[in-house]
């Protein structure tokens, strides 16, 4: 096929390779789930904390907001790969972008989830430590649940921008989608018809995390 | 028994409670009136330790609320509360609002928890609403809603926040309706409220608040019928005037 500009568009050296691509897209998949659990298993506590206004926990979680927020994701994935190889810790590549994703996401669900709890009314606090429930089986099971559905948007948002993040695998070895990729096509140079296929393969795994997250937020809140 | 004495309460520089003292015995139904600001509701949030004190002890059951050695969680369970916004768990149908702290709390199996919960509802009158959800039932249900919620944890002790305040007047009458019912089964009751004639009806005591302190105490003839102190007939004139009649005062 000729392209634009006399570009000739070689599809089968893709084609060939598919195998090798899908199984890269399926440790994307492994890792944004993996990262979207621990980030929000670690910002949910971390939300409380920032809440308070003050206490260690408030200036723990205040620092991983302002770590993970301000700084570029490649140079957290670099701190965490190299920084703490640095150090004589050397772990996987696949560990290390899985502990860079979560860090960023538990960074970001943070703030999200802090902005749906102010959006609570702490009268709902009152009435479920009335009933005898303690803090955390109050957040549990009375103030997450409605977090929750106030952040769902943003926070599907966040879930499928990790998802992106995992891409910075490719600059530590990993061969996730796109470190498949970088290999697949460093071996043809068709650069450009691996790349948009990638992105193709990116985009459906997205509107996957986004349906599926979608029937989830129908199956919970019942609307 | 609740046993109140001397305690004192300040948010800030803000003296709230000014020593007070109150005992409200085994199946009495006690009144707190009072001006807005005078310290009733936020008496009433520290008998169950939502609010902490600064002076002065709460003993319920001999058990004082606020030694920090005190299970709280657990003394919570002998006190429900009710308040003025309804607070209904909003993403919980009306069954699951009451069940789940018997089954949180109280350990109970979720069928156990279930049934409770249906029972309470029926005690309300609200037994064929238990698959609604909040949102769908209207302010005088939503308020006997958390009152089966707090009936199911099986209190010793119903408070109620001024529990009326947010109603619309037609839907007063279905609380109060529950609320006297709760009475004649021999609830111990600590009853905030602007309602005079609720409290002339139904309290065994009436207790005045003014300014942080109990001005005036005693049964609901002495205190709203013939009341001593000054501050408390210059209230209650002001409580009883109806609404149409300061509007008309107001444009004459």
């Amino acid at each position: 096929m000729i392209g634009m500009n006399g570009y000739q568009f070689y599809w089968s050296i893709v084609w060939d390779s598919l195998p090798l691509l899908l199984a890269g897209a399926w440790v994307t998949i492994q890792i944004t789930i993996l990262a979207f659990i621990v980030g929000t298993l670690i910002a949910m506590p971390m939300a409380v904390a920032r809440q308070q206004g003050e206490g260690w926990a408030y200036r723990f979680s205040t620092w991983w907001v302002e770590l993970s927020r301000n700084t570029p994701a490649v140079f957290q994935l670099y701190l965490f790969y190299f920084g703490l190889g640095a150090f004589h810790i050397n772990i996987p590549s696949y560990a290390a972008v899985l502990i860079a994703v979560s860090f960023n996401n538990a960074g970001y669900m943070t703030e999200i989830f802090r902005g749906g709890l102010n959006a609570i009314p702490r009268q709902q606090l009152s009435a479920s430590r009335s009933l005898g429930m303690t803090s955390p089986q109050s957040f549990i099971h009375v103030i997450f649940p409605q977090m929750f559905k106030v952040i769902f948007l943003a926070y599907v948002t966040q879930g499928i921008w990790g998802m992106l993040n995992t891409s910075l695998g490719m600059l530590v070895g990993l061969q996730e989608l796109s470190g498949a990729t970088q290999y697949a096509q460093s071996a043809s140079f068709r650069t450009f018809e691996f790349f948009l296929v990638t992105a193709l393969i990116y985009y459906l795994i997205a509107k996957g995390l986004q349906f599926s997250s979608q029937i989830a937020f129908r199956l919970i809140y019942r609307s | 028994m609740i046993r109140i004495s001397n305690v004192q309460k300040a948010f800030g520089s803000a003296i709230v409670l000014k020593g007070i003292d109150l005992t409200v015995e085994k199946g009495e139904l006690v009144c707190l009136i009072g001006a807005s600001g005078s310290g009733k509701s936020t008496l009433l949030q520290c008998i169950n330790g939502l609010e902490p004190i600064q002076g002065g002890e709460i003993l319920v059951d001999g058990i004082s609320v606020h030694d920090p050695k005190t299970d709280i969680n657990k003394l919570r369970q002998k006190l429900g509360i009710v308040f003025q916004q309804y607070n209904a768990f909003p993403h919980l149908t009306a069954l699951e609002n009451v069940a789940l702290a018997p089954r949180v709390v109280a350990k109970r199996s979720r069928a156990e928890a279930r049934a409770l919960a249906q029972k309470n509802l029926e005690h309300v009158g609200l037994g064929d609403k238990g698959d609604s959800l909040p949102s769908q039932l209207s302010g005088g249900q939503q308020q006997r809603l958390a009152i089966a919620r707090a009936l199911a944890m099986q209190p010793s002790y119903m408070l109620f926040d001024e529990v009326t305040s947010a109603l619309d007047p037609e839907l007063v009458g279905e609380v109060l309706e529950t609320m006297r019912l709760l009475k004649s089964e021999g609830m111990t009751m600590v009853v905030v409220t602007h309602d005079i004639n609720f409290a002339r009806e139904s309290a065994d005591r009436v207790a005045f608040l003014c300014q942080g302190e109990v001005c005036e105490i005693g049964t609901a003839e002495e205190v709203i019928d013939h009341p001593r102190k000054e501050q408390t007939q210059k209230f209650l004139r002001r409580e009883q005037r109806k609404p149409l009649e300061i509007v008309r005062s107001s444009v004459a």
